[in-house]
């Protein structure tokens, strides 16, 4: 399986475009890679882009509590966009969005970010 | 040939694969076309992904550890019934009953949810789980297909 996730730095906003199949495989290079990213650059936001994911499992929802928290020891935010409703099933049952907001698009989720600096 | 599969009333397979992280998509898309032949619905089919690949992904990560081993899946359709066998001969669970409980993790560093059996346990109709330390674990999940009102609709 090749990896398709994108991950792109806007500001200080780490937008991370999901895999296809957010499980447990392809969620390893994902934590290294925004890891890495984390370190290596000022990031205060992360927008979750799920415009491409068809399937998740429980190992995605470790990703973006992972993430959450990271971001919360640096006083950052963590968004979600663009879920389809089975991947919406999902977040829904495993209680996430009690902490992580959802938006519609990318660009909704940008602009809620630029309204609360 | 068409005429025989009308007539078929219990079949299975069973397959024997290594404890990639790769094969927890397999596993999963295996099940999807295995449980097709009853007909199901698109979120039946979904609900039936998503179990197999958290029981799969518990062999691969806790059963084996991350190492190399045999995970062993089972499908059986009977009665419009899927049983789905997971088995590993990994290290096996000292406490089935808190290993189930939602949000415990025994890996906790590793940025687990916790929500692998709650997920299996919501999507299946029922998820019964035989281990024993150092022999390993099988989960075996069974779902009737053609059920009109999900819970979680």
């Amino acid at each position: 399986m090749e990896d398709d996730t994108k991950y792109v730095l806007e500001d200080h906003t780490l937008i991370i475009e999901l895999p296809k199949e957010l499980d447990h495989h392809s969620s390893i290079g994902l934590k290294e890679e925004t890891e890495k990213l984390m370190s290596a650059h000022f990031i205060r936001r992360i927008i979750f882009d799920f415009q491409n994911t068809m399937f998740m499992d429980s190992s995605g929802i470790g990703v973006l509590l992972g993430r959450y928290k990271r971001m919360q020891s640096a006083k950052g935010e963590v968004a979600v966009c663009s879920v389809d409703e089975r991947v919406n099933r999902i977040l829904k049952m495993s209680g996430i969005y009690q902490i992580i907001k959802k938006y519609d698009t990318r660009t909704q989720a940008l602009a809620a970010f630029e309204q609360g600096k | 040939m068409d005429k025989n599969i009308v007539n078929v009333k219990k079949e299975s397979v069973t397959i024997q694969m290594e404890s990639y992280s790769h094969n927890e998509q397999f596993a999963r898309v295996v099940a999807a076309v295995f449980a097709s032949r009853l007909d199901p619905t698109v979120e039946e089919i979904e609900d039936i992904k998503t179990a197999v690949s958290e029981a799969v992904t518990n062999a691969v990560i806790h059963g084996y550890e991350g190492g190399q081993g045999i995970v062993e899946l089972r499908l059986e359709l009977e009665d419009k019934v899927l049983t789905v066998e997971v088995k590993d001969g990994g290290v096996g669970i000292p406490d089935v009953e808190k290993a189930m409980e939602p949000l415990y993790t025994s890996k906790p560093s590793s940025e687990r949810s916790g929500m692998g059996f709650s997920f299996m346990e919501a999507f299946m109709d029922s998820v019964d789980v035989w281990s024993e330390p150092g022999k390993g674990t099988k989960v075996t999940m069974k779902k009737k297909i053609g059920n009109e009102f999900s819970r979680f609709a």
